[in-house]
């Protein structure tokens, strides 16, 4: 890959600056937060440090506002825009979820319909509860061994796009939680001729931007919108993430979509995170992203040696529902030593002290990022060794993951606003849904409002709550009811 | 001129030698690496400004953590040294002619380089044709092997550095792995006096305990480590570390020890009431 060309000093980190000159100037707080750089509550001082809660500091004019940015808040975004190749860019406090909402808020209005790939984030079927969008599902391909949702296929949304020409945009997850990408470009482009924006869900590729053999970014795919994590790859604090944009969207129109469910305290924690982050992965991402895959790389090789699992990887790429695989990634699949994903996942934290990022029914995700060293990779293979060793059993009677094809009965707005009852579980089988069921992580939805409940869906329920999977999303936190439309 | 180095054995406790000489210093790509010279202690190796090592008392904890094991099991061939890479367990082992293989992995070479150097003493045996040194990583090492060593010495540093994994539960797992029916695995085990040292040394005791059908601590008097009181594990398939004694057997091979006695062996076993009970709240 060529070497970006900067116009900006991606040396700078406007905001990080101005906090550090707000510091020396010694300013008398009379203005919220009410604990006036920390005096006012010394536990949680000693426990964050003075350093941190010093700058935990209100909008004011040195400082810039979030809801308007006109000074360094606005600085850092155009070196944000500038170093992830985008046209604009926003810095945003309330997750990814909130810059996936306002991709769809800023594009779909109530009635339109979306193409997206059924194994989205909940935030993205939350934001056409707020909307009233219609989402039309393009079915993801299933690995049937691993028992994963791959990619869109090419020729899938081309059928949707010619069954719903009157469709505003298609939705593309670059790459899912595995690691698997689609053909973003040529998504775009069939997206592009049909008259529709392309959006791409990047809560698991900031590192597409800074890497060398990383799958493209979706900014560099041509896409309009994109969402990108920059607290998961990219080091920031939790729930700060990135809103980015290309030519054909109307910046200003964004900000007044963010500005309708953002908050006016923008965190400045979060803020200096997001640009102290972008600064170092303008810096040194390239370097670090090349660390993090040959870590990824070595884990695999030894895992795959260990026998049993499979730690997947670019071999699974197919040209067209794998057309690129994050190298980064490590992904293993389980079900051939006997355990669910989900069991070796509890195990790997209640007997070796490691978490990791989710296990489900047969696989589980160890994320590895910027912050990793090889010893703990180390102690990470040794114990998936050991757990083998301790554990391995016949894998037979195990549920092999299966892609459910949701049918869509009503829009997602409609059905978790209309009248509903509570039914008990078992009970709930041909109804219709009116909320969300999930196991979280990764929080794909199992059920969505406005699909229909089917046996398949419920046995899989029933299995994912048997092996342990935390189950989110209902009313009913036990989820032994469901709530269905009347 | 007055020169002393300290080490903080607690944020409010720390221990001092006078330093009349520094003899090397270096940042390797793990640690940071000291030799010097003590009027009290000798030469010193600390790493990361921890004591590892002086010459005036290695020979305790050298001496404790191998003819315990080598005491009981009775015929040791094949050994697995972690850590270690100053030479002073390797000494002692060589003087076994039993001992057929000692394989020492090490994951700094830069220990190893400065303790030929400096510490000739303790790194005398390492040229020892029955050693093979390996510059890894231990828990990859060991990972890869079945069934092949009759001991395993694990001679790490304190589990809050680079050696943190040497006292994990998986750790300890592919050691169970990696040795023989009859086995042996002897660690350094911290101290039980401060506190912090104190849960630490419960942890992985529990986690040896969960591994190994036989589980039991040993102690010393070394002075320049913390609280100059230290901990050993004794981790089995089969011996019992007392039971299985052969002390008449090792007697006749006339060692000549400075430390160890065959004696202090079984005492060494007796353990004060406040340490039977932290132990017993983690068995």
């Amino acid at each position: 890959m060529e070497e970006k060309k900067t116009y900006l000093d991606q040396n700078r980190a406007p905001i990080y600056e101005a906090l550090q000159r707000f510091r020396e100037m010694r300013v008398v707080p009379f203005d919220v937060p009410g604990h006036k750089h920390g005096r006012g509550n010394p536990e949680l001082t000693a426990f964050l440090g003075q350093q941190c809660v010093a700058v935990d500091v209100n909008s004011m004019k040195p400082l810039d506002n979030l809801c308007h940015p006109i000074s360094v808040i606005r600085e850092a975004e155009e070196l944000a825009a500038e170093a992830f190749g985008a046209a604009a860019a926003f810095l945003m406090v309330g997750g990814t979820t909130s810059s996936v909402q306002s991709m769809v808020l800023s594009t779909c209005k109530r009635g339109d319909k979306i193409i997206l790939p059924r194994n989205v984030h909940r935030s993205v079927i939350n934001a056409l509860v707020l909307c009233g969008a219609i989402p039309v599902y393009v079915n993801p391909e299933v690995d049937p061994r691993l028992g994963i949702s791959l990619g869109m296929r090419r020729e899938q949304v081309e059928k949707a796009i010619a069954e719903h020409p009157d469709a505003v945009a298609v939705l593309v997850n670059n790459p899912t939680y595995y690691g698997v990408c689609s053909d973003l470009r040529a998504i775009v482009k069939m997206a592009h001729k049909a008259g529709m924006y392309c959006l791409a869900d990047e809560a698991h590729g900031t590192h597409f931007y800074f890497g060398d053999g990383m799958p493209v970014s979706a900014m560099e795919a041509g896409a309009d919108m994109a969402s990108v994590s920059m607290h998961k790859s990219g080091g920031s604090l939790t729930q700060s993430s990135l809103l980015l944009v290309g030519e054909k969207i109307n910046p200003r129109y964004v900000r007044q979509i963010i500005n309708l469910t953002q908050t006016t305290s923008g965190s400045y924690l979060l803020m200096s995170s997001l640009d102290i982050s972008r600064r170092n992965l303008a810096q040194r991402g390239r370097e670090v992203f090349a660390k993090v895959s040959a870590m990824a790389d070595y884990a695999r090789e030894e895992i795959n040696e260990i026998g049993g699992y499979y730690a997947f990887g670019r071999e699974l790429i197919n040209g067209n529902s794998v057309f690129d695989f994050d190298p980064t990634k490590l992904s293993i699949h389980t079900r051939d030593i006997g355990l669910a994903g989900i069991e070796v996942y509890d195990i790997l934290r209640d007997e070796y002290d490691i978490q990791i990022e989710f296990g489900d029914i047969g696989n589980i995700l160890a994320y590895l990022s910027i912050g990793d060293r090889p010893q703990e990779l180390e102690r990470l293979v040794s114990a998936l060794a050991e757990i083998r060793r301790r554990y391995q059993k016949d894998g037979s009677g195990l549920l092999n993951q299966e892609y459910i094809d949701p049918e869509v009965v009503a829009s997602p707005q409609e059905a978790f606003y209309a009248q509903k009852e509570s039914l008990p579980l078992l009970e709930s089988v041909g109804r219709v849904c009116s909320e969300f069921v999930m196991c979280y992580p990764p929080g794909i939805p199992i059920l969505a409002p406005g699909e229909r409940i089917t046996k398949d869906i419920l046995d899989y329920i029933l299995y994912a709550k048997e092996k342990g999977c935390s189950m989110t999303g209902p009313e009913d936190p036990d989820i032994l009811h469901l709530n269905v439309l009347v | 001129m007055e020169l002393w180095f300290s080490e903080f054995h607690t944020p409010d406790v720390k221990h001092s030698m006078r330093v009349t000489r520094h003899y090397y210093s270096k940042k390797s790509e793990y640690q940071q690496i000291d030799i010097f010279e003590t009027p009290e202690f000798g030469k010193v190796l600390a790493l990361d400004g921890n004591v590892m090592l002086t010459e005036r008392d290695e020979f305790i904890y050298d001496e404790m953590i191998t003819h315990v094991p080598m005491a009981v099991h009775p015929h040791i061939e094949d050994v697995l040294v972690i850590g270690a890479g100053d030479g002073g367990v390797v000494r002692e082992l060589a003087r076994y002619d039993q001992v057929k293989r000692i394989d020492l992995v090490e994951m700094d070479p830069d220990v190893v380089d400065a303790c030929r150097t400096y510490l000739p003493e303790n790194a005398s045996r390492l040229n020892d044709s029955r050693v093979h040194i390996y510059y890894d990583n231990a828990l990859r090492y060991i990972r890869r092997c079945t069934n092949q060593y009759d001991l395993i010495i694990v001679d790490s540093t304190d589990p809050f550095g680079p050696s943190e994994g040497y006292f994990t539960r998986e750790f300890y797992g592919i050691c169970y792995n990696a040795l023989r029916e009859d086995g042996i695995m002897v660690n350094q085990q911290g101290s039980p006096f401060y506190s912090h040292d104190a849960e630490a040394m419960k942890r992985s005791h529990m986690r040896i305990v969960t591994t190994f059908p036989i589980s039991r601590v040993y102690q010393a008097h070394i002075p320049t480590y913390a609280a100059g009181y230290w901990l050993f594990g004794f981790a089995s398939k089969k011996y019992h570390p007392i039971d299985d004694l052969d002390a008449e057997k090792w007697l006749s091979l006339n060692l000549g020890t400075k430390y160890y006695t065959t004696k202090l062996h079984v005492g060494a076993f007796y353990l004060p009431a406040f340490l039977e009970k932290m132990l017993q709240e983690v068995e």
